[in-house]
């Protein structure tokens, strides 16, 4: 194997960090091309849910799709699995459950909050289930 | 000259204690029925546990360079610039956790303290960049190591930045591209400490085996840049659940494949390592270093797992991706971090029966941090069968049916922090005394 060319190591280490550049640049772009367009009013909740997520660090016990703590369970499809009642949501937030302590929300918030997991919900499921492996290595949805 | 690096050193292992007290808190947790409020409950004490062992591990990292770099030059400049960067960051550092002990935090996992405290942790990092600099100079060729650390330092700037642009709504009310960046954001950042301390490992090698070509070699400079190419492309193993597009994860996977070569390399090399085991076994500072080459087959090994999108389905969200986490930070950087406090600190054991005694602790902490892991895949096993649907249960008749793992996880850690605790204030002390630090 030819390995002259780590003989200049500036010279390698200029053309990797361009390729890594433009490849941050294009994942910053990545809310411009994806087909993802809200409402304005509907997208500034959810921005505003996803502060009221870290305000409250909900992801020191919680995950959305398999990331964050470990100490809950993972809150992607929770919108979904409660959907006919937005009131037991509250109801947990508000009063707790086992390690989970109770949060004070104003009413602003918890409407934030929920327009947030209801947007989290509506982008896909972290359902392992729903997935199936397939047999290069990755996997794919279930049809 | 007074010497700042190891200023830096005793605070890092002041910050390394501290994460194991508040992660032995955090973990017991995991038996309560109820939340506890306060600094007490898992809601401080997880963030106080991840950012002491972290940030404990980057200022060690920082402390080993200026120790290494500060005999180069002793100007005005230097001291100047070394004072700043100290003042900073241990600014900085008060800040996060008063941020912590009063409550005044909420943001990114990881980096929950109020964001006003990243600011002097970027600005000191921009000093040290340029103390760096300034240090070494570009008149001589750089070896390897020296690559490392300015990758490190380099990286780690790039990314700080990033992981504060969800201060805009442009990217946060964009949750797919949110946590795609969130995740490029600790993949990367990680990546960048990794190269700050095995340079660290690198210059130690050097030292103790008295050869310096290798430094200079050109397969250890490719080595190198098999490393750096996976820190800027890997990251996105870690959100293959992530609906986000298709081509990062592509991109990953097949990054993270070209590790293999690391791992195929380890058993290539396998008879030479054990001679270099044998010749230098008594030495203290090599022991530590010898057990992070242990942790890394074992880490490599589950990593490269891991990195198959088929099989990261399944251990995905489970604590057995923890204990890959903490395999690595304990594992393969505190040891590093202990073996060259060790060397720079020179605890001499005169006595046999010293030397004895702290080889013995030195295996109980493996045996325990191996152990430890193991409980932590028992759970994390229990919960990716419960995933699958294996288990039909809801999520806390799950936890119930894994209490006999979380007992063993939550032992298992207080003796872990017992153990690693031992070394880690015997070298605080040790490096207190005059005439021992060089
Ligand atoms: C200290 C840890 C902790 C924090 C912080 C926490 N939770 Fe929880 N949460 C839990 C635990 C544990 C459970 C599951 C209890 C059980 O069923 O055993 C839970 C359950 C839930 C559930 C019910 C899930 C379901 O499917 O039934 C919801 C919803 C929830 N949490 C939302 C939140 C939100 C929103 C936040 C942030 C404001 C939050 N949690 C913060 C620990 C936590």
């Amino acid at each position: 194997m030819n390995l002259n060319i780590f003989q200049q190591p500036r010279k390698v280490f200029i053309i990797l960090f361009s390729f890594f550049f433009l490849f941050s640049l294009w994942i910053y772009a990545i809310p411009l091309f994806s087909n993802y367009q809200k409402p304005v009013k509907e997208s500034k909740s959810i921005a505003n849910g996803r502060l009221v997520w870290q305000k409250y660090n909900c992801h020191t016990c919680h995950q959305l799709y398999g990331l964050g703590g470990y100490l809950g369970p993972d809150l992607t499809n929770t919108y979904s699995r409660n959907k006919e009642n937005e009131t037991y949501l509250k109801g947990i937030i508000k009063s707790g459950v086992r390690q989970m302590p109770k949060f004070n929300l104003t009413d602003d918030e918890t409407r934030e909050l929920l327009a947030f997991l209801k947007d989290v919900d509506a982008s896909g499921t972290a359902d392992v289930n729903s997935y199936q492996p397939e047999i290069n290595g990755t996997f794919s949805l279930k049809k | 000259m007074k010497n700042i690096g190891i200023i830096l050193v005793r605070i890092a292992l002041l910050l390394l204690l501290a994460g194991l007290f508040f992660g032995h808190l955090a973990s017991e947790t995991y038996q309560m029925t109820e939340a506890k409020n306060g600094v007490l409950g898992f809601l401080s004490l997880r963030p106080l546990h991840v950012s002491s062992a972290y940030l404990g591990i980057i200022t060690a990292g920082l402390g080993f360079i200026s120790i290494v770099i500060q005999k180069r030059k002793n100007t005005f400049l230097s001291k100047l610039l070394q004072y700043s960067h100290l003042a900073l960051w241990v600014i900085a550092l008060i800040g996060i956790f008063y941020s912590y002990f009063t409550g005044d935090f909420g943001g990114r996992e990881y980096w929950e303290f109020n964001p006003i405290w990243a600011v002097p942790i970027f600005v000191s990092f921009i000093i040290f960049l340029i103390y760096y600099l300034y240090q070494l100079g570009f008149k001589e060729k750089w070896n390897v190591y020296q690559w490392m650390w300015l990758t490190g330092i380099i990286f780690f700037i790039f990314t700080f930045i990033e992981n504060y642009l969800w201060l805009f709504p442009y990217f946060r009310s964009h949750f797919i591209a949110d946590m795609t960046l969130q995740w490029k954001v600790n993949g990367s950042l990680v990546g960048a400490v990794n190269q700050i301390i095995y340079g660290v490992a690198f210059y130690l090698m050097e030292k103790i085996s008295g050869d310096n070509k290798t430094s200079y070699q050109k397969l250890s400079f490719a080595l190198y840049f098999l490393g750096l190419f996976n820190l800027m492309f890997n990251w996105g193993h870690h959100i293959y659940l992530l609906p986000t597009e298709k081509i990062i994860h592509y991109i990953a996977y097949a990054v993270s494949m070209t590790e293999w070569i690391l791992f195929i390399r380890i058993f290539y090399k396998w008879n030479k390592q054990i001679k270099e085991n044998k010749q230098h076994y008594y030495f203290f500072p090599y022991r530590f270093l010898m057990a992070a080459d242990y942790w890394v087959i074992i880490n490599l090994g589950m990593a490269l797992l891991m990195s198959i999108p088929a099989i990261n389905l399944y251990t995905h969200g489970t604590h057995i991706t923890v204990a890959h986490a903490m395999g690595t930070t304990i594992g393969i950087n505190t040891m590093i971090i202990l073996a060259a406090s060790f060397y720079f600190i020179k605890p001499t054991f005169l006595s046999k029966k010293t030397l004895k005694l702290n080889s013995l602790f030195f295996w109980s902490t493996q045996l325990i941090l191996l152990t430890f892991l193991i409980s932590l895949i028992g759970m994390g096993i229990q919960r990716a069968l419960w995933q699958v649907g294996l288990k039909k249960s809801t999520f806390s008749q799950m936890t119930q049916a894994s209490s006999l793992w979380t007992l063993l996880f939550i032992i298992l850690g207080t003796l872990l922090m017992i153990f690693m605790g031992y070394f880690i204030i015997y070298l605080i002390l040790k490096s207190l005394k005059k005439n021992q630090v060089t």
